[in-house]
């Protein structure tokens, strides 16, 4: 009998059970996939066997569970019966009664790390390629396939922990000295050290005894709270439950049946909903990007400041040729420094190190422009200065190379005029830092020719960046829509709140930074030439005390002295106390933001409700548990939105009347 | 067999950075990476293109063996470019473009990029014999009383370190370090102190010069190390020394009555040259513009102790085959070795005696018009990092000849062991030489 995602083949009474999931790219354990493995299974357990072999035919192991598939559960139960089932297969096969091996590489995340872990043995493949997690708590849940149960034995209670409240993946190396595996071997020998294990039946591997906390309550209780601690840091129990279940689950030394239950009930939630919404989203843009193909291989980026620099170490780092071109040698010696500095964080190994460092070569006299397929220029953001500069760009590159400007604000169109050719630009807004903001915004310029955007598009995508069409309008999307709500803040300030009670709301409301502390931290000469931009056309009024501000030189972090003033590390000082006050401050915040959304929508300066909802989460951090700007006003209701809006505009002002937009269903339609 | 031409069409130069007693912040191949990268950006072909990288380098690092693989791979080459290394002392890098003009030459090659790279800072320290017989024994020793029996043939003795940098320095054969050679040559000429020190201040005086009259941003790329610095001159570069300052210095060398001394010598340094020679057909199929055209090559022995001589019969036996007299020589650039030893050669080539007994000649060639020698400075300013040298004269000089509107130009150097290589090399332009078009 064969089946259609899994391949069975018998060598020396050895069976290796291949899996290599019909019609992807990559192997999921959706249903189908489960129930033949089931399938398989109870053969195998009636035959004697020396051993089973479970490998992937595709270029990594199993990337997890198919996310697509928590979209049609309605209710907890329905969900929890997901997991026994599960774990009911996954048990079947740590119960084999001959040696199993699961031979990993490339990616093993998720339920492919569940189901490697109810194996006997693991094997995986040594090299940079090979990445094992559980990233379960970013989707807002846990392991439900009995991870949470098997983990800590193998590789201690804290490590385990570790693994599952943050999400982040280990390397074969790491993953062995944890124990997560058994052994890691290169790509040539991994079927023949399956089969050493299989034929020496090692004793399975269990952590050593002083890194297991045994099961007492009076102990677990309190290692807990330590614990606890640290995750509150990191993400408040009202949006993100599911760190606070792990460690409920720990403690109680849970069986898998209360994993189950509280999988369950997480993925039925609200945070789960949307955190896999947002995560779905991402995809989306990600598979739009990769239709593309981009055809570039050296990039010259114009302009060593932090948005140019940082945009070349990153672009250097996913394996381009990039040559970083700036008038002001010292500048480019900065730029080197952070480059050998983020690359050491994040490669490690003295040689990728090295191969990095070789493909970023700093360009004083713009040597790279001769032969680049992308020239991104990230100069001062000035139309005349920038024009400049496109002209010289065009006169030395090939008639092929694609033309883009960083600028934030600026309509690309009145850049095109310097140009012979103005198709070939487009705008690549990047979001600072840049290693962490996944966002790309793809911005069209009226000029601009669809086979540029999609080399764009397709160019953003090779980045591991998420690309988003926006079209050129002031300020595009994420800086269009976050302004009014950095205004607001300031007019708060100007109000006589207190710093910290700003910045507490947002937080409360789920923000990753306050805006007063946002504001500080891009630079308030950044924040008023952007608001001075998007001034005249969304008829914002910029606050008169960041004028004040910039103009004494008070720039934010970067001047050590902003709205809060900075230590010499950058820590900000207190910015008073928090006490409970009559202000609707996170209204008068988010609300606006919303608005902005709606007016982005009607004008269409994104093709969509998700355009938005993804690009302010992937773009500036807008509460992903809330699932973007426009999921919540779908959550809280138009009618209710649009009173709360006429009832700000009469108490502060018309800049809170509602958008046209808003009265205008065929927008909202998903 | 009808030769081809060969062409230089560009190249650059790393500044040269004075080693200052400890590891230098750059590699040898990270010197060269930094040297030939911007040429191959702006060069319009691919770098899998070349037919093979050579790169001339005395001490490679030990994890850099066959160091021009390894900058070739570094470079984007790719795996299919054959890479080899070249050593013949002071002249490696010269020796590098030489196999690579003979290979272009011989039509087995279109595009070579060539040069040479030293990380003298870096040269390793060994262990003495000594200490590596002990550890040998160590490793035998298999039970305890072996073991104790090892560990008490320890001599202190077995610590003191081999310095590879002074030995790769001294004549292996007469055991004069180079600096002694450049006494002896002294001596046989009777080239005082005061001589040498006027020398080495002109050498700094018009490398300063050149700098200043921005002569050097063609030719050098800014190198950039990971703690935030750039550099943008050669660090040896003394603007503010003078003629006091250099008497106050005592010999090195021959330390009681010597008068070679670290200011009239080339510096140890660290830095990188790479060229990139292309034959006609290259030229003409990727529209390259040519910089000048090198030639030939010379070599010559000498007498190991006055190995800083080579240069006179590397250059007589180029003049006599090219049909050339000095004077018909537009520049000359003679690698500043040490300033007694400029000055010996410049005797020698003004020597009837020494032509007829030491070069086989019936008169002397003449000496090299002063001005025309080393117009911005060498080796004494710059430094020499001995297998860059020969790399670096031959692109400044093809430079220099570019500036002044063309002509026939000479690069040559003395190199440790006793031999002298010199290297033809051809600018068109507007002014140019008479009787540069001889074949050999």
């Amino acid at each position: 009998m064969s089946f259609r995602h899994w391949r069975v083949d018998d060598q020396n009474n050895i069976s290796t059970v291949t899996l290599d999931v019909e019609g992807a790219n990559a192997n999921t354990l959706s249903h189908e996939v489960l129930d033949e493995l089931a399938k398989i299974l109870d053969r195998l357990a009636a035959r004697e066997l020396e051993g089973v072999i479970i490998r992937s035919a595709k270029g990594s192991f199993i990337v997890g569970a198919d996310v697509n598939e928590f979209r049609q559960i309605s209710d907890s139960s329905q969900a929890a019966d997901l997991a026994r089932s599960g774990q009911h297969l996954l048990n079947k096969l740590a119960g084999l009664p001959f040696p199993s091996v699961a031979v990993i590489h490339g990616h093993c995340l998720g339920g492919g790390l569940e189901l490697a872990l109810a194996c006997r043995y693991r094997v995986a493949r040594e090299d940079e390629g090979t990445r094992l997690g559980l990233p379960e708590v970013r989707l807002g849940i846990h392991p439900g396939f009995a991870g949470t149960v098997r983990l800590p034995p193998l590789v201690g209670d804290f490590t385990a922990l570790n693994l599952m409240l943050t999400g982040r993946t280990v390397s074969a190396r790491q993953a062995r000295a944890m124990g997560l595996v058994d052994q890691t071997v290169p790509e040539r020998y991994l079927l023949r050290a399956a089969e050493v294990l299989i034929a020496k039946r090692p004793k399975p591997k269990r952590a050593r005894w002083w890194r297991r906390v045994p099961p007492w309550q009076w102990l677990r209780k309190p290692l807990r709270r330590l614990v606890e601690r640290s995750v509150r840091a990191k993400a408040n129990p009202d949006h993100y439950p599911a760190p606070y279940r792990i460690l409920d689950l720990w403690q109680q030394h849970a069986s898998q049946e209360d994993e189950a239950r509280s999988l369950g009930e997480l993925l039925a939630g609200r945070t789960s909903r949307n955190l896999v919404r947002v995560f779905l989203l991402g995809e989306e843009l990600k598979r739009r990007g990769k239709k593309h193909p981009h055809g570039i291989e050296r990039v010259h980026v114009v302009g060593a400041g932090v948005m140019g620099a940082d945009i070349a170490i990153w672009t250097a780092s996913r394996g381009f040729a990039v040559t970083l071109q700036d008038r002001h040698p010292e500048i480019l010696a900065r730029a080197m420094q952070k480059a050998h500095a983020f690359y050491r964080k994040k490669l490690k190994q003295p040689r990728a190190v090295q191969e990095a460092m070789d493909r970023l070569m700093p360009d004083l006299r713009g040597d790279g422009l001769a032969r680049a397929d992308l020239v991104i220029e990230a100069i001062v953001e000035n139309v005349d200065a920038k024009r400049g500069l496109f002209t010289d760009v065009e006169a030395r590159v090939r008639p092929t190379t694609l033309l883009a400007s960083n600028t934030s604000s600026i309509p690309l169109e009145e850049i095109a005029t310097a140009l012979k050719d103005p198709a070939r630009l487009v705008g690549l807004h990047f979001f600072n830092p840049v290693a962490q903001m996944q966002l790309v915004e793809i911005v069209r310029g009226a000029q601009s020719g669809e086979d540029a955007l999609n080399r764009a598009r397709g160019f953003a995508t090779a980045l591991d960046r998420l690309p988003l069409d926006v079209k050129s309008s002031p300020g595009f999307l994420v800086n269009r829509v976050l302004m009014p709500y950095l205004i607001e803040a300031m007019k708060l300030v100007e109000e006589g709140v207190p710093l910290a009670e700003i910045d507490g709301a947002a937080l409360d409301f789920g923000m990753p930074m306050g805006p007063i502390r946002l504001a500080d931290t891009v630079g308030l000469d950044i924040c008023l030439s952007v608001a001075e931009e998007l001034s005249g056309p969304l008829n914002i009024q910029v606050p008169q005390r960041l004028r004040n501000m910039v103009a004494a030189g008070q720039l934010g972090i970067k001047s050590g002295s902003g709205f809060y003033q900075y230590d010499a590390r950058g820590k900000p000082t207190k910015g008073g106390s928090r006490e409970p006050r009559n202000e609707p401050i996170t209204e008068r915040l988010i609300l606006r933001m919303v608005n902005e959304s709606v007016a982005c929508l009607r004008e269409g300066v994104v093709a969509d409700l998700d355009s938005i909802d993804a690009g302010m989460v992937y773009g500036t951090g807008f509460a992903p548990y809330l699932g973007g700007p426009m999921r919540y006003a779908d959550t809280l209701g138009d009618v209710g939105i649009r009173a709360s809006l006429d009832r700000l505009a009469e108490e502060y002002g018309q800049r809170f009347q509602p958008d046209a937009g808003w009265l205008q269903r065929e927008l909202f339609q998903r | 067999m009808s030769t081809q031409r060969v062409f230089v069409v560009d190249g650059a130069r790393t500044p040269f950075l004075k080693a200052r007693g400890s590891l230098g912040d750059f590699s040898a191949s990270d010197l060269a990476v930094a040297a030939a990268r911007p040429v191959l950006a702006r060069l319009p072909f691919s770098p899998t293109l070349f037919d093979e990288v050579i790169v001339g380098c005395m001490i490679p690092a030990p994890d850099e063996a066959n160091i021009a693989r390894v900058i070739a791979l570094r470079l984007g080459c790719g795996k299919s470019v054959p890479a080899y290394t070249v050593q013949r002392n002071c002249a490696s890098g010269l020796q590098a473009l030489s196999n690579a003009r003979e290979r272009i030459a011989l039509g087995r090659a279109d595009l070579i990029l060539a040069g040479g790279t030293e990380a003298m800072s870096r040269a390793p320290i060994q262990w003495n014999a000594a200490m590596v017989t002990w550890l040998a024994g160590m490793m035998r020793a298999k039970n305890l009383l072996q073991r104790v029996r090892a560990i008490a043939r320890f001599r202190p003795a077995n610590l003191k370190p081999v310095f590879t940098l002074l030995l790769g320095l001294t004549d292996p054969l007469v055991k004069l370090n180079m600096g002694q050679t450049a006494e002896v040559v002294a001596h046989r000429f009777g080239i005082s102190r005061a001589q040498m020190d006027e020398y080495a201040l002109a050498s700094h005086q018009r490398l300063a010069a050149a700098f200043d009259a921005g002569d050097m941003n063609g030719e050098i790329t800014h190198l950039y190390d990971t703690r935030g610095h750039a550099y943008f001159e050669d660090t040896g570069l003394r603007r503010d020394t003078d003629l006091d300052q250099l008497a106050k210095l005592r010999p090195v060398f021959d330390r009681q009555y010597g008068n070679v001394t670290s200011g009239n010598s080339s510096q140890v340094t660290d830095g990188a040259a790479m060229l990139v020679l292309a034959s006609e057909a290259a030229v003409q199929k990727h529209g390259l513009l040519v910089l000048g055209e090198l030639l030939g090559e010379e070599w010559a022995g000498v007498e190991p102790s006055q190995m800083g001589l080579g240069p006179v019969h590397a250059v007589a036996k180029l003049l006599t085959r090219f049909r050339l007299g000095m004077n018909d020589i537009d520049h000359m650039e003679l690698n500043e070795a040490f300033a007694a030893q400029v000055l010996g050669c410049q005797a020698a080539w003004s020597s009837d005696e020494y032509a007829r007994t030491e070069l086989g000649l019936e008169r002397a060639p003449g000496p090299m018009n002063p001005e025309r020698l080393n117009p911005q400075g060498g080796a004494i300013a710059i430094g020499h990092p001995v297998g860059s040298s020969g790399a670096r004269i031959t692109l400044h000089l093809l430079r220099s000849l570019q500036r002044r509107g063309g002509g026939t130009g000479i690069a040559t150097l003395c190199i440790g062991g006793g031999q002298g290589g010199a290297m033809l090399v051809k600018v068109e332009g507007t002014h140019t030489a008479s009787a540069a078009g001889g074949v050999a």
